[in-house]
């Protein structure tokens, strides 16, 4: 076990350091950030100054290790755009993104699970292929688009939600979040939709495959057997057996939430890390995009690393099977 | 597709002996099989006419569109904004309307999704070669090949789409051939694990042993013997990824990083319909959004339809 933990520990390791090579090197090649800075009416010495300060006149090996170097030390570096340290700005915009992807999450669950349960344990009714279809809609459609028309009959039509922006903060044991005031609950719910609409897809089809498998196993035809109702069938035993696949595919999910974060946040305006990202590569804004990237790509990193520990703790298979689990 | 292997067997030489149980099926019976179970879902017939019509009129496009979008002098300010099913100064009805700059929005969107089919079915195509010969040589040569290659694919597999196609334009820039890299780096990981999958499955079977052990060249035994046998998941693969590049090219073209609005995709049309979003000019983000909408779901119900015939737990 220790083995198999040094051993995927040290791949996790290998894997985001040639990622932020990766990118540090394909972000630095395109383009000139200074041109985009700076007045082009500027002097020759602003300008050496200028390139001198962000140490765009060394060679990209040495930037990289002045990067590394700072990284070390906490220090991502400086937005080129809001001049502020990138760290700063990156945990600035997070609550923002948390909180939508929270919403949104719970969202899916209350909704999905519910309804995939529904559409196995009666998979031939009306109602149960009226939500595989709209789960192969949720599945399907792009998301932006479906955001785009939330905002046309809610925001512009009905006029009953803001159609973007996060709307007021409150605080709740300490924290400061929107979700404290009405105004701000009626301006996440909208976007919360909109990001849950694929996951709740991706739940309704994995309950529903769990259930129809469950209802045809041994115990539940046992269950049945001794008189117990359908309802404690379905709740106590089918559920508590089928939780297992949907729990671990839902974890896994929850980091393409935070990804796929970046349409929603774009839509809706939404102040938070995903629309920063996109923001920072359409100004070039160099360092934060190198960060931003690195970041997500180590919190994927030990989004798998758990999952793959966690299954080697409860599978014995996994652990015997040893590298290539 | 239970003949499959020995039909490959016999046309590679005839040296290798096959057992032939059943009377073998040729290529035009195996074709009228597929279609005869296609047949059973109508859903799925509808869809596959619909993609058909689709890709008729966007490769068609300079014949059936009313108006070249790309031609400027073509384009007049005084047409701007027309409301569908109006007149325009060209004398002819501009049947969903115009955009700011006066561009028949019909023929925007037939020319716009050709420009989605041509880079969803190259990213498509070039994606599932790759994966192909990542997940054949997984397969096939094993020990620290495998281990690192699909080691590559699964921590790949494991960061969304979206994620890998934005590190990619941003490191590439914009334009046609930046995005098709972008995507074909996004999603060959699907085709590589699907092709992995399956030839490990069929390695171990015993044609492909005794392929082996013929003085065969290695390069002939995979493509000839061991790829056809992992084609069938690989086609249900390669639609839906079709249908996702499509989405996923809109939805960078959306967000800005992907096509400029000169080289109209339906998402750089769908993104400069938004611009108007708070008038009620709806019919310039609304018309795009759902040619893109029906051209997705339809292509995935092809998918999933192909996917149930082609499966081999199904009983014929």
């Amino acid at each position: 076990m220790a083995g198999y933990l040094l051993q995927r520990l040290v791949q996790a390791v290998i894997v985001v350091f040639a990622m932020s090579v990766i990118v540090f090197v394909g972000v630095y090649a395109i383009g000139n950030p200074i041109d985009v800075l700076i007045d082009p009416g500027a002097t020759a010495e602003i300008r050496e100054n200028l390139i001198r300060q962000y140490g765009l006149d060394q060679p990209l090996w040495r930037q990289y290790l002045v990067f590394l170097g700072n990284v070390a030390q906490g220090d991502m570096g400086t937005s080129m755009v809001y001049n502020i340290p990138v760290v700063d700005l990156v945990f600035s915009r997070l609550p923002a993104t948390l909180e939508l992807v929270l919403v949104s999450v719970c969202i899916a669950t209350l909704i999905g699970i519910p309804a995939g349960l529904y559409a196995g344990y009666r998979p031939d009714s009306v109602g149960a292929k009226a939500i595989m279809a709209l789960s192969v809609l949720g599945f399907s459609v792009p998301t932006f688009w479906i955001g785009m028309l939330l905002i046309m009959g809610f925001a512009v039509q009905l006029g009953w939600l803001p159609s973007g922006g996060r709307g007021d903060e409150g605080s709740i044991l300490g924290l400061r979040t929107s979700l404290a005031t009405a105004d701000g609950w009626s301006h996440v719910i909208m976007p919360a939709i909109n990001l849950s609409l694929f996951k709740m897809g991706l739940l309704i089809r994995l309950t529903r495959a769990g259930m129809v498998e469950a209802m045809s196993t041994d115990y539940v035809r046992f269950a049945r057997a001794q008189g117990l109702p359908d309802r404690q069938i379905v709740f106590r035993h089918v559920l508590r057996n089928i939780s297992i696949p949907i729990v671990t595919v839902f974890g896994l999910e929850l980091g393409s939430t935070l990804a796929f974060a970046v349409v929603t946040e774009s839509v809706f305006n939404w102040p938070g890390v995903g629309k920063l990202i996109i923001d920072s590569i359409l100004q070039l804004d160099r360092p934060v995009m190198v960060s931003y990237l690195v970041l997500v790509v180590v919190l994927f990193v030990l989004i798998n690393l758990t999952v793959d520990l966690v299954y080697a703790r409860l599978d014995p298979r996994v652990r015997l099977r040893g590298e290539d689990a | 597709m239970t003949n499959a292997h020995a039909d490959t067997a016999t046309t590679t030489g005839g040296t290798i002996a096959v057992p032939s149980a059943a009377p073998r099926e040729t290529r035009a019976d195996r074709w009228r099989n597929f279609w005869a179970d296609y047949r059973q879902s109508p859903v799925a017939v509808v869809s596959l006419g619909v993609i058909l019509v689709l890709l008729g009129v966007s490769f068609g496009a300079p014949l059936v569109s009313p108006q070249d979008p790309y031609d400027m002098a073509a384009l007049d300010w005084m047409d701007a904004f027309l409301r569908p099913g109006t007149t325009g100064s060209g004398g002819y009805v501009h049947v969903l309307g115009t955009d700011n700059a006066g561009r028949d929005m019909l023929s925007a969107i037939f020319y716009g999704l050709r420009t989605s089919f041509v880079i969803g079915i190259s990213a498509g195509v070039l994606a599932l070669a790759i994966g192909i010969c990542v997940g054949l040589s997984a397969a096939y040569f094993r020990g620290r090949t495998e281990s690192v290659l699909m080691r590559i694919v699964d921590l790949q597999l494991s960061m969304p789409a979206i994620l890998l196609a934005l590190v990619m334009v941003a490191v590439l820039g914009q334009g046609v051939a930046q995005i098709v890299a972008a995507l074909v780096v996004a999603q060959y990981a699907y085709f590589a694990r699907t092709t992995h999958g399956a030839a490990t499955v069929e390695r171990s079977k015993d044609y492909i042993e005794a392929a082996r052990s013929t003085p065969l060249p290695t390069r002939r035994v995979l493509l000839r013997h061991l790829l056809p046998n992992v084609m069938p998941p690989l086609i249900v693969v390669a639609t839906v990824q079709v249908a996702s590049a499509i989405a996923l090219e809109a939805t960078l073209s959306f967000l800005g990083v992907g096509l400029p609005l000169t080289e109209p995709s339906l998402g750089s049309l769908i993104s400069n319909g938004f611009k108007y979003i708070h008038t009620d000019r709806t019919w310039l983000s609304i018309y795009p959004g759902l040619f893109l909408m029906v051209t997705v779901v339809a292509i995935n119900l092809v998918g999933d339809q192909v996917r149930t015939v082609l499966d081999p737990r199904r009983s014929r």
